[in-house]
């Protein structure tokens, strides 16, 4: 059984998953920032590999991948880093990044790495539906690794039920039509959204992100799915605060 | 009825092409898709569009023996005349058809990207033109070099909004819009080159078409042959080269060339040799050929070019370069610089930066006297003037 899809099993509600960018703010923070939020009790983890055209993400998140790129960070040195924490780390990860870096790395290469650092769950947003079905479904099913999809307010109720079925470890739902980093609070419109894919009693595990950034619209998700995924604004925090802050951010979100 | 230069169902070019954006476009993309072949071949798009392009943008526009030039290549050189359309590029073509197909899906807003600020002007005219709602994204740094044509937007009446990430250029100002309409799904996203995710490289490709359709009979007109024996345009994302090229990329006899900018020189390490310096990657929605590092990173062009500073190429050129149908040269900016003084000076004709890299080729050529050569004359250089004043006593 998928690694992620295990834990929420297990877990039920309210898992609390947080994007961060590798390599940030300082090359090799990787690794502390894992241990850290290990500690804190975050749930699941999403390691950003940096890309210098991330075009569904906002300010924050291309900021910090700029900043990791002037780091030095690569996909070698992450899978490195990765591979060094293997056995302490034992929060489940998942690795987000575009599709181009996947294709230029080698594709059986990457899922190579991505299996002997432990994980099993990736995350690419580029990556379309027909050529996952076409080519990368087959690829990725023979290394064991499931690819996420990604569900918005338009997304016709025919497409979410096929990617029920694909879906193995959870289906990341957009909260709204934004790319990352939106702020704000939850709005009527969008309950009405979280409502109707709930309706849907899909088989797979939901979890709610982008717009994710503090204790109030973290909760409300939890109400409609079993858990949220908050990034700009960790990444906010941990340029702010440091590593020293992270605990306190992840307690933050959890209670008020 | 497919030809072999257009795109499968799933919008490839060979292997180049697709669709390649995140699920949050994906209701966006399909909308086009669904419609943009019925409704350009519409009677009515048809009357509409072609009514603009006489009436509006002032076509056809001419195809001009360059006599002094021909001369002085000893070959015979025609020269399609788009910079004498309104706005002064190729780029209008594109936008009179897009707006018309907007206005079909019923949109009122329109966002571009622009680099040189051709599709940008051509955009907020089409805008202006429509009553439309107008928003361009410009980089940064092509704000500052091309000032004549932010100026014109502003006076047409769009919003130009600074793209300051990444190198500043085009390629930030398109990531830039395709982040804004997936914020925006109402909006209507005015592609400014054959560039982009299917279906829009086929759909800018379909309109520009009209640049060969024109060429085919003023060539019979002239000369009593359809076919020139070579055609040669710039490249930047590919959408004067894509119309110059259309209706003549199943007749092998006839020589494409394209011709792409190579900045400080293609091994300088500030170039936009694409081609030369790519490899297949995916670049704002399309799988194409890419200039970027060993990790995927895609690496920031160069060019003295706004309009040719973009480190991919669409994917039908990528098709065409990889399947040999055209040939690939390249000029660079000193080169392009030159060639834009010897135009003005033979033919009285100043051209875009962008388009002196096309006739920046002709002395590197193998030339035959009855050799029978059209350059799509892709614009006019008004807004280049300030980088020419520089570069007048040089
Ligand atoms: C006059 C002119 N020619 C050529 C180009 C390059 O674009 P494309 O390759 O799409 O024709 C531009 C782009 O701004 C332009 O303004």
């Amino acid at each position: 059984m998928n690694t992620i899809a295990k834990h929420l099993e297990q877990k039920g509600r309210n898992n609390l998953s947080i994007y961060f960018t590798s390599g940030f703010p300082e090359l090799n923070d990787t690794q502390k920032v894992i241990e850290e939020l290990g500690e804190a009790g975050v749930d699941f983890i999403e390691v950003g590999l940096p890309y210098s055209d991330p075009l569904a993400d906002g300010p924050t998140i291309q900021d910090s991948s700029t900043i990791a790129l002037r780091n030095g960070i690569n996909l070698d040195i992450v899978f490195d880093q990765l591979m060094s924490i293997k056995d302490s780390n034992k929060t489940p990860l998942v690795v987000m990044g575009y599709l181009n870096q996947v294709l230029k790395y080698g594709e059986k290469r990457f899922c190579e790495k991505v299996v002997a650092c432990g994980i099993d769950t990736v995350i690419l947003p580029d990556l379309p539906m027909v050529e996952y079905e076409n080519h990368y479904k087959a690829l990725f099913d023979s290394y064991g690794i499931n690819n996420v999809f990604l569900i918005t307010p338009n997304t016709s109720e025919e497409r979410i039920r096929k990617i029920d079925e694909y879906t193995q470890s959870f289906i990341y739902m957009v909260a709204s039509s934004a790319i990352t980093g939106a702020k704000g609070e939850i709005s009527d419109q969008q309950i009405a959204y979280f409502e109707r894919i709930k309706a849907m009693n899909l088989k797979s595990k939901l979890i709610i992100g982008f717009g994710i950034s503090n204790h109030s619209t973290f909760s409300k998700a939890c109400e409609y799915a079993n858990g949220a995924i908050i990034g700009s604004a960790f990444i906010k925090n941990l340029q702010n605060n440091g590593i020293q802050g992270i605990a306190s951010f992840v307690k933050g979100i959890r209670n008020a | 009825m497919k030809t072999k230069f257009q795109p499968d169902e799933n919008g490839y070019f060979g292997e180049f092409g697709g669709a390649y954006i995140p699920e949050l476009l994906y209701p966006n993309v399909k909308e086009i898709e669904d419609n943009y072949i019925q409704i350009i071949e519409s009677e009515e798009f048809q009357k509409e569009y072609r009514g603009l392009l006489k009436d509006y943008v002032g076509r056809p526009s001419p195809l001009y023996y360059a006599t002094r030039l021909s001369e002085k290549y000893k070959a015979h050189i025609y020269l399609k005349r788009e910079d004498l359309v309104h706005t002064g590029a190729h780029k209008i073509n594109n936008t009179i058809g897009q707006i018309l197909i907007a206005q079909k899906l019923g949109k009122t807003q329109i966002i571009a990207e622009t680099g040189a600020g051709q599709h940008g002007v051509a955009t907020a005219t089409v805008c202006a033109l429509m009553g439309m709602d107008c928003t361009v994204f410009m980089g940064e740094k092509d704000i500052v070099r091309q000032a004549p044509n932010v100026a014109r937007m502003k006076m047409l009446g769009a919003k130009v909004v600074p793209a300051t990430s990444g190198s500043k250029t085009l390629k930030d100002a398109t990531n830039e819009a395709i982040r804004y309409w997936i914020q925006n799904p109402h909006t209507f996203y005015l592609i400014g080159s054959v560039v982009g995710p299917h279906p829009h490289p086929d759909m800018v490709a379909r309109l520009q078409a009209i640049i060969s359709e024109e060429i085919k009979w003023q060539m019979k007109e002239k000369t009593g042959k359809e076919n020139p024996d070579t055609i040669i345009a710039c490249v930047g994302g590919g959408s004067n080269a894509a119309g110059a090229f259309y209706h003549y990329l199943e007749n092998e006899e006839v020589e494409l060339i394209a011709v792409e900018a190579a900045g400080l020189g293609v091994t300088s390490g500030e170039s936009a040799a694409t081609s030369q310096l790519g490899e297949v990657g995916i670049i704002h929605g399309s799988k194409t050929i890419l200039m970027q590092d060993e990790y995927g990173q895609i690496v920031e062009p160069y060019s003295i070019s706004a309009g040719l500073d973009y480190p991919g190429v669409g994917p039908l050129h990528a098709f065409l370069f990889d399947s040999k149908r055209a040939k690939f040269m390249n000029a660079t900016d000193q080169e392009a610089l030159d060639a834009a003084f010897e135009l003005t000076k033979v033919e009285g004709i100043i051209p875009a930066l962008e388009t002196a890299h096309a006739f920046a080729v002709l002395p590197k050529m193998d030339l035959r006297e009855d050799q029978v050569i059209v350059i799509n004359l892709s614009g006019r250089g008004d807004k280049d003037l300030e980088t020419y004043i520089k570069h007048l006593d040089a």
